[in-house]
Order: structure tokens, then sequence, then C-alpha cells
């Protein structure tokens, strides 16, 4: 088994309104230091044998469905 | 003519759009998300809700029913296809429109009466609207900011396909401060805010709504 990670983010020039209101929490907690935050989502899948088809999968699940290449990019990387 | 009403999991305005044809003269067939069967209807509307919760992004696990299968292949041929709220973002999710519906700027739900100008008059969903024209019905959304790139959005202005615009303060920081679009041959109209819930004088704001489903409805008539 083998463990690959999707990371989601919305793209730079799209406004991420979670992302601000995080940003704007930090100040209550006494922080100030942070300039931008930015949320996004990660994906863990369990792979059981993983080979450059399975990556190539992976790809095509990460654009299809768990993110929307209109408003989000997407990073795939094996874990470990 | 019969106009189906998909429910999916977590729809909530299905009912309201099938009360909407029946009361626009036309007869409402319910379909079901895990049916790939559109029971012979000669239109479709997505209506508004949660469907799956919004789990993942609003609309894009929607996407993947069994029944939008056949609504993409429908909306090809030409049948007339509205998607409201929710179903606005399953329409973009399922690339039938262009662009992406996302949180609203201002991060809170809103849920008003909201005056919208009919910019498109003549898609399969607007005919029975005059270009310019006013209407209020209800807007209730989370996510209904739409978004898309520059060159999207100079597509849909160049070609006319912005259907209507919301008026006054922007409610949801929509670029153009747009409502709804159509697609290139204007069969498939995505919507942010609800007709269907215009209907009536005894609830909401009035009957302004009734147009979009009396236009499909007069639509498929004259292609019949």
């Amino acid at each position: 088994m083998a463990r690959v990670i999707v990371d989601v983010m919305p793209k730079p020039e799209i406004l991420d309104p979670q992302g601000k209101a995080v940003h704007g929490a930090l100040p209550r907690l006494g922080l100030t230091g942070v300039t931008d935050v930015r949320q996004g989502k990660r994906f863990e899948l369990e792979i059981a044998a993983i080979d450059d088809d399975t990556i190539a999968e992976v790809h095509r699940i990460a654009e299809t469905l768990l993110s929307n290449p209109v408003i989000e990019d997407y990073t795939v990387r094996v874990d470990g | 003519m019969k106009i189906g009403v998909i429910t999916f999991p977590g729809s909530l305005d299905d009912v309201d759009a099938c009360r909407a044809v029946t009361l626009a003269g036309g007869e409402p067939v319910a379909l079901w998300h895990g049916d790939a069967d559109l029971r012979g209807v000669d239109a479709v509307i997505l209506p508004g809700g949660f469907s799956y919760g919004d789990y993942l992004r609003c609309g894009a696990i929607a996407r993947f029913a069994p029944v939008m299968d056949e609504v993409v292949a429908a909306a090809g041929g030409g049948m007339p296809v509205l998607g409201i709220c929710n179903g606005f973002q399953i329409l973009c999710e399922s690339h039938l429109l262009p662009g992406a519906l996302i949180r609203n700027d201002h991060r809170t739900f809103i849920c008003r009466d909201q005056v919208l100008q009919i910019d498109n008059a003549s898609t399969a969903w607007t005919s029975a609207y005059e270009v310019g024209q006013h209407i209020t019905v209800p807007l209730k959304n989370g996510e209904g900011g739409f978004v898309a790139d520059a060159g999207t959005i100079a597509m849909l202005e160049g070609e006319g396909r912005v259907v209507a615009r919301y008026v006054g303060a922007n409610p949801n920081g929509s670029l153009n401060a747009i409502a709804g679009i159509a697609n290139e041959r204007g069969n498939v109209v995505g919507l942010m805010p609800h007709p269907e819930h215009a209907v009536e004088d005894l609830c909401g704001p009035g009957t302004d709504g009734l147009a979009f489903f009396t236009s499909a409805l007069a639509a498929l008539a004259a292609s019949a």
C-alpha cells in the first residue's frame, strides 16, 4: 500500500473568502505577522501499487473530480 | 409539454420547480439522479439546493450522477435545460456552461428579493421577457459568485450570452454582476436567483419568474 497526496488550492487570481476569514481571525489571537492566508484541500488516496499508470490515473482523478481547473490548481505527490 | 425536474440527494427546490411548470401550463415530470433516464421529457430543470451536501464543491459530485450523462447528451441535441442556483453550479461543473461559482465575497449566506435585468431575451428560457426588462425574484445562496477567466468573460459579453445581471449592489461578488448565462446555442441557461419562487402572488415577491417557464413551453411548442 502506498499513499498519494493530492493538494488542491484556489488559483492565485481567484478570491478565497475562506482564507480571508481565517486571516481576519488571526489578530484576535494576537498574531499580526501573517500577511495572507489561502485555504485549500488535501486528499489522501490509498493505492495498492504505485506505477506510472496509477499516477496518471490519480492525475485524471485530480483534474476531473478533486479539483475544478477553472478555479483551482492541484499537485500530486507520493507520500513517504 | 413535459418538463423534467431532477431530484438529487439534497435538492430543495424541486417541488417548487414542478409547481412553477404546472402554473406555466406545462406538465412536470419528476426525474431521479440515480436513473439514467429522462422519461421522454421535452426539457429539464436542475433545481436549487445542496446536492450531495455541497461536499467537495457545489455540484461537483452531482455532475457524475447517472442522469447527468443523459442531460449532457440531450443538451447537446438542443433540449432546453435550466439550472437554478445549485443547478447552475452543476451545469458549470458538467462543462455545459463556462465559468464557476465560488463563495460569496462577503462570506455570508444571502437571502433576499433581488432585482435583475434581462440582457438576453432570445434563449429558450427568456424569450417571454424583453431585453432590458427589470424583474424581481428571490436570491438565496452561499456560493453564488460567478467567476471565469478574462477571456471567457469577454466571450460571454461579446456573444451576448449574459442572460441576466444583478441590478444595484452586487450581492455576491459575481464578475460583471452576472446572475445568469447561456450556452452558445441558447438552450442551456444557468441562473443563480430563483424564478421558481416568484410564480404566485400569495408567496414571494410576485410573478416575475413565471416567464422563464412559459418561455420554455413556447420554445418547445414552436419547435414541435
